[in-house]
């Protein structure tokens, strides 16, 4: 017998044997979680709407800031870092001296625009309303992957349709969660929404799988932690990845100002309103290396959940084979940010490739490649 | 530190990350043990002297100064990124191309439907990617400059920790995170104080000068070292991982049993330099194999629970055990694993000669092709079986077998892998089985290339659908086979043996702390200066630098600030209007410096 065959059996017969967990399949479970999926579509949609509502009527209050930091004025003070005085965390302001802080010299200097509202009191009306949206669909979305989970008596991640709805929550979850840290981060929304109204259109439409219909390989708790890290991950590195989309346009824009060039109507009115570029640089490079940790963490859950299974912790089938991929590729980003000094744009550059190698894990590997780990019911 | 060198900037909108560190001299230097990228001359010999000495002299210089030149670029920040680019870019072939290692036909496959990219491919190594040449060269390229870097760097830092941090810049306003007060306190009071509130939040302090200077998060470069070293430490445990494991396959049906030696694998697989010497001693006993299977529901079919009792024993005289072997519960002996990975049905079958003789009498075992357990296999008969006429010949039979027999669906595919309604469906050939022809043959087949098939009077292919205690008779006096009321189960086990598994693991949990310290650590520093001002005051001003600018260092400044002005409380009889003096006459401040302009929210002060 060849040992090509005998692993294919233990494939099929050790996916079967967790697969007791699932035995009752309970369609009204089942129903209840479609209905919280598209409901959490509609007010995703209203959210949608109120970020669109915001960034429009938050163009009215005129501001310019980048373009007068980078002319006109701001050439007297380029060679002088923006300097910023700060109270010391204290309350008693006037008992403890003041930190003045300064940028690297060097570094453009460039005000942080004001968010999607512009400063306009009704856009920022409008963006609350949409961030309230958010975390009402978040919820409502939340309950249904629960439900699904429930329906199956399994962890919601057997298939492809499973893994998009639970991504797009926890992708939702990590931008709630640095809002709630009083983080910088509303001006992300609008871009979050869009792509998670995305990501739940494709789910609903091209990967539903009926819930009964279970392809599980689903045993070993190490599977349960190896999989929801991952998904966390993948909902990180994304935030990251529109962080760095993001600071790629900036920076464009500012360049374009810096060198007398006048950009269009419409590209200043949304940039003036992000973050500086290097602000955003800096936003995307802590959230990528704040999960790469956890990243490697997840590769090596899965070696050691496959050493259990298969008889080998690493036996580069092409799930695994990616996923080394990615993290060699965001290896590749740290250290292009941290030793050879490739910070800006080259660097982006590199976050957003390790990002795609991501999402080709996810979605090409299953498609295209298969290998042992092609469980995902496309 | 002159002026043009801090203001030169201005020209450049992009960070320079060399010109922040000239501007702050010393005092910004070895915040890391990153190395520092330095130019090469294009010849190292010097001048040549004249004769064979001079040339000698000037050709060793030369070869000398290239091999540093090239060891210098193999362990520079930019050939170890590239190296690591190339590292990512190497693997993606192998995920796309079928590997020969994982399965050899779908290369095979791959060959015959490509017929001129398949050779080139070949030669490229593109099917065995992970173990291909260029594919080493890469990564060995990769480690040896890991090697070469992590080395100096740990020197650099265990000098680091043996000195101390460097003294004060000469303008502590021009660092990131600055406050500055006046004092009645002496500035000997200051310093005493400044050093105690530092020493007492763990930074490492000294005074040196008129300032003291501190320094904390020495951890990060700990994290960073140790994060490399652990991936140095896991490739070797993969190395040799690769270079001496083993993998054998091992088909026993219930009651046979099993000795840990070559000979006795169907199939095995090891490293190169694996030897037969390193198979641990053990073997064991297949005493029953235990298969239940979800009776209803949508999984009706998929097994709950899958056993396999053995005992085993180690070394040739060891004492006998019980174990039970599971799914994902594999039987540690030793470096061993035996894993249990596939189970089938092995009916019990005896075949008679023509006077009633038994020749064979044995489970025969039967490879599933569905997942009911629907199998097919061979029952071969090699000697002590004469036919008719009295002449020595061989005996096979192709047979099905199914554990439960779809009555009215007609098809002979198992219906549910439990033994429900076996039945066993057989044809005969006799001949030659080649078995000794020298080819490898397919135990699970016939070759029926010098076989001839039983037939029945009327000349059709002779074939029976048996159920348990059933017999069919071959024609012409040729014998019979029963397919006996016992059936047994098979087991498929795994065993294997790779060394280095709890390196590899180790490495890899270090690898993980390590990248947290390095990630997540900060590693900077703080001065305080206190000097006697020309009003006979004492001019306090502290500053803080990191590697990278975080929100958190003037935070932390304001806190240390706190601590200090509590105990060198700001001059109350000064205009209180004005907290900030000019912090050093000859100083090129700008108006902002005093504070007063609106403040701009700058770098690493986001929120
Ligand atoms: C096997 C591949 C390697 C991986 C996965 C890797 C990964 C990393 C990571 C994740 C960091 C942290 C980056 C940060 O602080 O943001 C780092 C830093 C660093 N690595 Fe590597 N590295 C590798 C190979 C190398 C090699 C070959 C060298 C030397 C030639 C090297 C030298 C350094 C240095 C100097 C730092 C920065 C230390 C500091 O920030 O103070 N690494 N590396």
């Amino acid at each position: 017998m060849t040992l090509a065959a005998a692993t294919d059996l233990v494939s099929a017969t050790d996916v079967a044997s967790v697969t007791n967990l699932a035995t009752a399949t309970n369609e009204h479970l089942a129903n209840l979680s479609n209905t919280l999926i598209y409901s959490s579509m509609a007010v995703y949609t209203l959210a949608f709407l109120a970020y669109i509502a915001e960034w429009t009527f938050g163009s009215r209050s005129k501001i310019g800031r980048t373009a007068a930091a980078l002319t006109g004025v701001g050439a007297k003070k380029a060679d002088a870092p923006a300097v910023t005085v700060q109270n010391a965390g204290g309350t008693t302001v006037l008992e403890r001296p003041k930190v003045v802080v300064r940028a690297a010299s060097g570094s453009r200097d460039v005000p942080d625009g004001p968010g999607a509202h512009g400063g306009d009191e009704q856009g920022d009306l409008y963006g609350r309303i949409a961030v309230s949206l958010t975390v009402l669909a978040f919820l409502v979305e939340l309950s249904g992957v629960i439900a699904r989970a429930a329906s199956v008596e399994r962890a919601p991640w057997g298939n492809m349709y499973e893994f998009n709805i639970t991504f797009s929550t926890v992708a939702v979850g990590v931008y709630l969660t640095l809002l709630l840290l009083k983080k910088n981060v509303r001006w992300l929304g609008l871009f979050l929404v869009t792509t998670v109204l995305l990501d739940l259109g494709i789910a609903v439409t091209v990967l539903y799988t009926a819930s009964d219909q279970l392809v599980p390989a689903l045993h070993s708790y190490w599977l349960y932690i190896h999989v929801s890290t991952a998904i966390i991950c993948g909902a990180v590195f994304y935030v990251g990845a529109v962080g760095t989309l993001l600071y790629l346009f900036k920076d464009s824009y500012e360049n374009k100002l810096a060198t007398g060039g006048k950009p269009g109507a419409f590209a200043t009115s949304v940039m003036e309103r992000l973050p500086a570029s290097a602000n955003l640089d800096k936003f995307s490079y802590r959230v990528n290396a704040a999960v790469f940790p956890l990243w490697t963490f997840t590769i090596i859950a899965g070696a050691i959940w496959a050493e259990s299974a298969w008889g080998r912790y690493w036996g580069w089938d092409p799930k695994e084979t990616w996923a080394f991929i990615t993290w060699v590729a965001y290896a590749c980003y740290l250290h292009a940010r941290a030793t050879a000094g490739w910070k800006g744009r080259k660097a982006a550059y590199l976050a957003l490739i390790a990002f795609g190698c991501w999402l080709f894990n996810y979605y090409g590997v299953n498609i295209f490649v298969g290998g042992k780990h092609s469980y995902a019911g496309v | 530190m002159s002026k043009t060198t801090a203001d030169s900037p201005a020209e450049t909108p992009r960070a320079d990350p060399a010109g922040d560190d000239q501007d702050l001299g010393a005092a910004g230097s070895q915040l890391s043990t990153a190395p520092v990228e330095t130019a090469m001359p294009g010849s190292f010999g010097g001048n040549r002297a004249p004769g064979l000495t001079g040339w000698l002299a000037w050709t060793g210089r030369e070869v000398l100064g290239w091999a540093r030149w090239m060891w210098r670029q193999l362990t520079s920040m930019r050939v170890a990124l590239m190296l690591l680019f190339l590292l990512s870019l190497g693997a993606v072939p192998g995920s796309l191309i079928p590997q020969s290692g994982t399965d050899a036909l779908k290369v095979s496959e791959f060959k015959d439907a490509h017929k001129t990219l398949g050779p080139i491919y070949d030669k490229l190594g593109l099917f065995h990617v992970y173990g291909s040449a260029w594919f080493g060269a890469i990564y060995i390229l990769l480690f040896v400059s890991l090697i070469g870097c992590i080395i100096p760097r740990t020197w650099q830092f265990v000098g680091q920790l043996r000195g101390r941090p460097p003294g004060a810049p000469k303008r502590l306003n021009r660092l990131p995170a600055y406050a500055t007060w006046r004092t009645d306190a002496e500035p000997e009071l200051v310093r005493e104080v400044a050093l105690a509130t530092l020493k007492k939040r763990r930074f490492r302090a000294h005074v040196a000068g008129d300032a003291v200077a501190a320094e904390k998060g020495y951890l990060r470069e700990t994290g960073n070292l140790l994060f490399h070293i652990a991936l140095i430490v896991m490739l070797i445990a993969f190395a040799w991982g690769q270079l001496f494991k083993s993998e054998g396959d091992k088909l026993i049906v219930e009651g046979d049993g099993f000795s840990n030696t070559l000979t006795q694998y169907d199939d095995f697989k090891s490293g190169n330099l694996f030897s037969d010497d390193d198979l641990v001693p053990f073997s064991f006993n297949l005493k029953n194999f235990v298969g239940t299977y979800e009776r209803t529901g949508p999984n009706r079919g998929t097994p709950s629970t899958f056993q396999a009792d053995i005992t085993y024993s180690l070394g040739a005289y060891g004492k006998s055990q019980k174990h039970t072997i599971k799914v994902n519960e594999p039987l540690e002996i030793g470096d061993s694993k035996v894993y249990l990975v596939s189970h089938g049905y092995a009916p019990v079958v005896t075949v008679r000669d023509g006077k009633g003789n038994v020749v064979l009498h044995q489970a025969v075992p039967m490879l599933p092709i569905d997942s009911n357990i629907t199998s097919q296999g061979a029952i071969k008969v090699l000697d002590g079986y004469k036919n008719a006429q009295g002449v020595a010949e061989q005996l096979g039979f192709a047979a099905l077998f199914v554990p439960t027999y779809g009555k009215g669906s007609g098809t002979m595919f198992s219906q549910y892998p439990g033994l429900d309604y076996p039945v066993l469906n057989v044809t005969g050939y006799h001949g030659d089985l080649g078995v000794n022809s020298g080819i490898p043959q397919n135990v699970y087949q016939l070759d029926t290339k010098n076989l001839k098939q039983f037939k029945t009077a009327k000349g059709a292919i002779l074939k029976a659908q048996l159920l348990p205690g059933e017999t069919m008779t071959l024609p012409n006096g040729a014998g019979s086979i029963t397919f006996d009321k016992q059936i047994k189960e098979w087991a498929g086990f795994q065993v294997v043996q790779q060394p280095g598994t709890s390196w590899a693991l180790t490495g890899a949990l270090t690898a993980i702390l390590g990248l947290a310290g390095s990630l997540f650590i900060q590693r900077r520093r703080v001065w305080v200066r206190a000097t006697t001002a020309p009003d006979g005051t004492t001019l306090v001003e502290m500053a803080g630098l990191g590697r990278s600018e975080s929100a958190k260092l003037p935070e932390e400044l304001g806190d240390l600030a706190a601590l200090v002005h509590d105990r060198a409380p700001t001059k109350t009889d000064d205009d209180p209007k004005t907290p900030t003096p000019t912090p050093t006459p000859d100083a090129d401040t700008h108006d902002s410096d005093s504070g007063v302009e609106p403040p701009v929210p700058a770098e690493g002060a986001e929120k």
